[in-house]
């Protein structure tokens, strides 16, 4: 069924969809008309689940991990600061492997205090072994909830679905809303190996030493680097799995497609802009522009950011001119993380082919800043030409 | 009000298996291990770092019978509260969820997230275990540690400001049932879990926990040293039920006596409290006098 929504309600829809039974959560805008959606439905009956108002963000990622743990399906959403008080518990939600989705509604850290839309909250969480998939519209919002679920339970990995505030979260879109019967065949109930019960009782998350140590019945368990490495070589086997969740997805929803990334007219390209999320659809449109120049360029959003399609991205970049990388974010004190990160990806599987692209970055749309299609038409020219700065170069930037 | 426990009539199976971490004469292992007789085996526990997370053991072993669920330091409660919603939306109306946390664990740092389940009324029971300090981390001073007590980061003058009273913060949050018990008594805490159970919302749980490292005593002296703080009147065993604040065990025979023990007994007794002054002592003196005067004249 074909509906018109905003971004927020999309994910609302897709969470009561998959029949999450805990959810926890804490007012912060641009998240806040989602949560609020949740408790509608629980409220109204019209789902069947517990919704806490916790205190914090930092709760309500604990009501999660103690909900994954008792073995319930969870979710909570946050933005911004809300996603860095949370931190120390992201942090735990992995480690703990625990299969929980969560929406980062992107928007910009304070100080000062912005309440705009860019990607540095999730992009600042890279490294807590989540995994993140950036959505670019209605459609892949909804759907990418319900693949994230399928996904975190295959691999015992918890999935951040992140979308850009205000520009998806409060934007009206018109999107097929899956049907109930068939996300029940698209994803059983969550049934964990183990969790709290005091029939079977475990002692979870204990602490671990650095090496190997005996256990009651003289096997060896792992030590705390035994654990964090399986979790690196699960994140990257989950690679595979995303892929197979996108062909069983496809099986009955009849849409998907390359589950890590997204080109478009990228083919004959000999310059390709890449991103995350919605700015890559707007550079669509500046494609088609610079297409009708005579200018070969193409866009990429990259969908998948952790675990890093390395090899997808080095494929679909290999032999190309230049890739010009346009970002929300930026690591302080170098340049953007997903620019270093596709630049280390080109190094490793391109380095000594001869068809090294030059790479070049830019920052735009920082706290909320309007990325004109025009500036961005402009930017994408002027780097198809040449390299325009070794540094980081700003959009739209007046100083 | 059910019947007192004795030493007998305690369930004989045991939830904490015998030689845990815990330092000799600890007066956690001695909570702990009566604390889980009284909650039973369909309990779910939820742990924060601290003295218990070393008590209960290393990876792969575990002195704990009970299933358990070690969080972040400062989510105990909201934790908690994840369980409690797990088994509800199973159907499960049974099972008992009990977290156990320290003082800096609790007074401090997990106030917070006590403080909303509490408000919210999530049904489970939060025991405090006060030992006074950080202990884990060496001793340190904690919202609880007591004015005069040296600890690690007050080291030459001992800590300057009044220990937080944290039953009467969750008392404020009219709670079904606040309790302050102490690890030398051990039936009196057992009864009050019993009590509990069966009482909605939040359960709060204070317990006084003698500490060798941590207060400076030869081991053997822990539960003296607990019972002098109840007996000269320092710490009281008392529970609020339903908004109704009642001395229990040693501290009501207290009213009874109407004799107090001098508190300089049990500050002598620890070499933490030797920079407190005569004087200083006289004026805590005084304190406690006037809060027994206090209860004396409700007693009449
Ligand atoms: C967020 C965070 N800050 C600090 C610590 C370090 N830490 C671990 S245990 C502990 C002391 C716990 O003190 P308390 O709660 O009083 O329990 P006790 O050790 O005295 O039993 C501290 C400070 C931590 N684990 N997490
Ligand atoms: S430091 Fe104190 S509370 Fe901690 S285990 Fe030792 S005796 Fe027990």
């Amino acid at each position: 069924m074909h509906i018109i929504e905003n971004g927020n309600a999309a994910a609302a829809l897709g969470v009561k969809l998959c029949r999450a039974s805990v959810i926890a959560a804490y007012p912060i805008t641009p998240q806040t008309p989602l949560t609020e959606k949740l408790s509608e439905y629980v409220e109204s009956g019209e789902m069947k689940a517990e919704y806490i108002p916790v205190e914090s963000e930092h709760s309500a990622l604990a009501v999660c991990i103690a909900a994954s743990s008792a073995g319930a399906r969870t979710f909570t959403a946050t933005s911004a600061n809300g996603l860095l008080y949370m931190h120390e518990q992201v942090q735990w939600a992995s480690g703990a492997r625990l299969p929980m989705v969560m929406c980062v509604v992107n928007r910009a850290v304070g100080a000062p205090w912005n309440v705009w839309n860019d990607q540095q909250d999730s992009i600042s969480q890279r490294d807590t072994g989540w995994i993140q998939i950036y959505c670019a519209d209605h459609q892949q919002i909804i759907d990418t909830v319900i693949k994230a679920y399928w996904l975190a339970e295959q691999v015992s990995i918890p999935v951040m679905v992140c979308y850009d505030g205000y520009i998806l979260s409060h934007t009206f879109m018109p999107f097929d809303l899956p049907d109930q019967e068939q996300v029940d065949s698209f994803l059983p109930p969550f049934q964990p190996d183990y969790f709290l019960n005091p029939q079977d009782p475990a002692n979870l998350n204990t602490v671990t030493l650095p090496d190997v140590r005996m256990d009651v019945r003289g096997e060896l368990a792992h030590g705390y680097m035994e654990i964090r490495c399986l979790l690196q070589e699960d994140l990257r086997k989950a690679l595979q799995t995303a892929a197979e969740a996108e062909k069983r997805f496809a099986g009955i929803f009849n849409r998907g497609a390359d589950p890590y990334i997204e080109p478009y007219r990228c083919d004959d390209a000999e310059h390709v802009a890449v991103g995350l999320g919605s700015i890559t659809y707007q550079m669509r449109v500046c494609v088609d522009q610079l297409r009708t120049e005579g200018i070969k360029i193409g866009v990429m959003g990259v969908r998948y950011y952790r675990p890093f399609p390395d090899e997808a991205i080095a494929a679909a970049l290999k032999g190309k001119k230049g890739v010009i990388v346009v970002e929300k974010a930026l690591s302080y004190g170098y340049e953007g993380a997903l620019m270093s990160d596709l630049k280390s990806a080109l190094y490793e599987h391109l380095a000594g082919t001869g068809s090294l692209p030059v790479v070049q970055n830019f920052i735009a749309g920082i706290g909320g800043r309007e990325i004109r299609t025009d500036d961005l038409t402009q930017t994408l020219r002027a780097a198809a030409k040449g390299r325009v700065s070794k540094e980081p170069v700003w959009i739209g930037l007046r100083l | 009000m059910q019947a007192k426990s004795t030493i007998l009539s305690l369930p004989t199976e045991e939830l904490v298996h015998p030689g845990t971490r815990a330092c000799t004469g600890c007066g956690l292992s001695i909570a702990y291990r009566v604390g889980l007789k009284a909650l039973g085996r369909d309990t779910i526990l939820v742990v924060p770092p601290s003295c218990l997370t070393v008590l209960q053991g290393l990876f792969p072993v575990a002195s704990t019978k009970l299933p358990c669920l070690n969080v972040t330091f400062a989510s105990t409660a909201a934790a908690a509260a994840g369980i409690l919603a797990t088994l509800k939306a199973q159907g499960n109306e049974h099972t008992t969820v009990a977290g156990w946390a320290g003082d800096g664990g609790t007074s401090d740092i997990g106030l917070q997230a006590l403080s909303g389940a509490a408000e919210r009324g999530d049904n489970f029971i939060y025991f405090c275990y006060d030992n006074e300090g950080y202990m884990n981390t060496g001793v340190q001073r904690s919202g609880t540690t007591p004015i005069g007590a040296i600890t690690a980061n007050t080291p030459f003058k001992g800590k300057l400001q009044q220990k937080k009273d944290v039953p009467a913060i969750m008392a404020a949050h009219h709670l079904s049932y606040v309790a302050a018990c102490s690890a030398a008594y051990p039936l009196d805490l057992y009864d009050k879990i019993k009590n509990c159970l069966a009482l909605p919302g939040t359960k709060y749980f204070h317990i006084h926990i003698p500490c060798p490292p941590g207060w400076g005593y030869d081991p053997r002296y822990g539960i003296k040293i607990g019972r002098l703080a109840v007996e000269t009147g320092y710490y009281d065993l008392y529970e609020i039920v339903n908004g109704e604040f009642k001395l229990t065990a040693a501290s009501e025979k207290l009213i009874e006596k109407r004799k107090l023990v001098p508190v300089r007994e049990y500050f002598r007794a620890q070499s933490r409290f030797r920079t407190l002054t005569e004087a200083q002592i006289g004026d805590i003196q005084k304190t406690i006098d006037e809060k027994w005067a206090g209860y004396y004249k409700k007693d009449e």
